[in-house]
């Protein structure tokens, strides 16, 4: 297993750097540079000589990508043209928020998709079983900001259930010594903090979760009714075992080896389906900063929280697999 | 296998075929049908689209003010959008604009993938690694942030969009092709064609290539569905460009946000149309994927 996990490792190296070259030179290829967007189209050439220099910008590509990535392995990721603070630090700042939000998302997903998946497969072919695969169907197409408009229309506005944005009521006093709003209110042991930073992952986490819930759904649903007629089923039922242990032992065990893989192939969903949501939800992470960026021609931090973002997505998937193994002793032997 | 066993297995085959088979199975799949139904509906809406719609889409039919903007009536069936415009005729041209990049992105991906994927899986070697390697690295990245890089690389604007959804599908196109011409290339008749001399060039491009295609267009159904949703998030992200004249579904969405509290019904119809459109293109996807699936084959 360790061996695996280190080749693993080490094969993703040259896809990072690749990967690191090709972000530098995709940035250097956005119209219109950092400096026009800082100083706006009436700047003087000697203000934007002036910048430019002291961005480093003046300098030969290569030598800037060196410099680059030689402060990215030591977690520089240089600065931000738009709020002036460093982009390992907005980050650290707004990548908690995502985490919180991506978890709330997986939880009802799974939470809600696994039961659902595997009702319908035990009632195969029934209204339940039919509905559910049409509401799969739903699910997936359904545009997130569209859902995560609906959502906040009808619960936020009309309803007045669940707050409209932002990840914590500015009224509320609270401390976040970790960055996780959830955890920081259990931690400061402030309830009132922590009950109102989970209300307000609730809309956005389902906004986001939808798709990976109609996934898990139907992954969850061919996959038992895949084990249910497989020979080792039988054999149990024949050996009279208690249903409830077929069920969990046999069935259960098996099917889920299907549903760990997709799980954790949603890591690039949520990640991507955060910047929507969390632009409809004013919701203060990762997504909406790199949606911010975008207008504001911020190289540093779309080149740092694009990488960053690649890195965690083969890590998670890594992950996966090594998760698969320990689930799947099959895998763990070969 | 007798002989006699043989011609019989060879008869029953001949009339069938897996596409004559396919095309059988598809007529009776009511899945099939509702997503054929819906497809030939967005189709028809998108080229009749002048025809069709009672108001020019772009021209002001009506006074509104931001806090008064008149709901469904006979006249207007969507009511008026925040700018006056008959909502209804909006989504209705919206249609064509889905279509178009729904159809291009496809065809861009398509062509950058199978060229890639036909380098790799024809050539071999190192071309094969360095392709692969390549397509390692795009598929690093989440498909909607890889879009949103490639179009804010581009400009704002409908064709960055179409080029940005295509960019996110060449590697998913490559590494499916390439997949599918390491297998083809292990089968029987390869050994055959190679045995009697066909050229190789010919093999890649008469034999193995178009025996690899079956799960590229089933592919290319799908990602019709998620090319037009995806659209419908870079308009939304306001990557489509600032041309309010232009009724694009995604952006009419994003258009509306500040109206939710007084007119949310406008959110309503560019939203639906883009889950039926999507929907038809998944449901006709899925039905293809079983029906062309030997597994399936009784």
């Amino acid at each position: 297993m360790a061996a695996f996990v280190a080749r693993r490792l080490v094969l993703l190296v040259p896809i990072l750097l690749g990967l690191s070259v090709l972000l530098f030179l995709w940035v250097r290829a956005l119209p219109g540079g950092p400096v026009e967007a800082l100083l706006g189209e009436r700047a003087t050439p000697e203000a934007v000589a002036r910048v430019r220099g002291l961005y480093g910008l003046d300098r030969p590509w290569y030598e800037q990508y060196l410099d680059w990535i030689g402060g990215v392995l030591g977690g520089d990721l240089g600065v931000s043209s738009r709020t002036q603070r460093p982009v390992a630090e907005e980050l650290a700042r707004t990548f908690p928020a995502t985490v919180e939000l991506a978890l709330t998302a997986l939880v009802f997903a799974v939470g809600a998709g696994v039961p659902l998946g595997y009702l319908a497969a035990r009632r195969h072919g029934t209204w339940l079983d039919h509905l559910t695969v049409t509401g799969s169907l739903f699910g997936i197409t359904v545009p997130v900001f569209f859902l995560g408009y609906m959502l906040k229309f009808a619960f936020a506005e009309k309803l007045g259930l669940l707050p409209t944005d932002g990840r914590q009521d500015p009224l509320i006093d609270a401390e976040h010594p970790t960055g996780f709003y959830v955890l920081d209110g259990l931690l400061t042991q402030n309830m009132e903090a922590f009950g109102d930073a989970l209300a307000h992952l609730v809309l956005p986490g389902i906004a986001l979760g939808t798709i990976p819930l109609a996934i898990v759904v139907r992954i969850t649903r061919a996959s038992v009714l895949d084990v249910l007629h497989e020979d080792y089923v039988r054999t149990a039922e024949a050996k009279g075992l208690a249903p409830a242990t077929i069920r969990g032992r046999h069935v259960l065990r098996n099917a889920l080896l299907p549903v760990v893989t997709v799980v954790g192939l949603q890591a690039g969903l949520l990640l991507g389906g955060a910047v929507l949501t969390e632009t409809v939800f004013a919701f203060p992470g990762f997504g909406k900063f790199v949606a911010d960026s975008i207008t504001a021609r911020d190289y540093a931090v779309l080149q740092g929280f694009i990488l960053f973002t690649a890195v965690v997505f083969v890590l998670v998937n890594l992950l996966v697999d090594v998760a698969y193994g320990l689930i799947d002793p099959r895998v763990r032997a070969a | 296998m007798s002989l006699a066993q043989a011609e019989g297995a060879a008869v029953q085959e001949a009339p069938g075929g897996l596409g004559r088979d396919a095309w059988r199975r598809l007529r009776r799949d009511p899945v099939a049908i509702a997503g054929a139904a819906l497809v030939v509906a967005f189709v028809a809406v998108a080229l009749l689209a002048p025809w069709l719609a009672p108001y020019p889409p772009d021209k002001p039919v009506g006074q509104v003010t931001p806090t008064s903007i008149p709901g469904p009536s006979a006249e207007h069936w969507f009511g008026l959008d925040d700018l006056g415009r008959d909502e209804f005729s909006r989504v209705l041209w919206g249609a064509r604009w889905s279509l178009v990049i729904g159809v291009v992105s496809l065809l861009l991906g398509l062509a950058g993938g199978t060229l890639l994927g036909l380098l790799a899986g024809a050539f071999g070697g190192w071309v094969d690694g360095a392709v692969m390697r390549l397509v390692d690295m795009m598929l690093s990245i989440p498909g909607l942030l890889f879009a949103i890089g490639v179009a804010a690389m581009l400009g704002a604007g409908l064709d960055a969009v179409m080029i940005a959804i295509a960019a996110v599908n060449v590697p998913v196109f490559a590494r499916l092709l390439r997949g599918q011409m390491l297998a083809q290339s292990r089968s029987d008749y390869v050994l055959a064609a190679t045995a009697v001399g066909v050229p190789r060039r010919w093999i890649v491009l008469g034999h193995v290539l178009p025996n690899s295609l079956t799960p590229v267009i089933v592919q290319g159904t799908l990602t019709l569905a998620t090319a037009i949703v995806e659209a419908a998030g870079l308009a939304f992200l306001g990557l489509s460009g600032n041309d309010p004249s232009i009724p694009e579904w995604g952006r009419m969405l994003a258009d509306t946000q500040r109206y939710l509290a007084s007119a949310p019904l406008l959110a309503v119809f560019p939203g639906l149309a883009i889950v039926f459109a999507a929907l038809g293109f998944t449901l006709l996807g899925e039905s293809l994927r079983e029906a062309l699936d030997p597994k399936y084959r009784r």
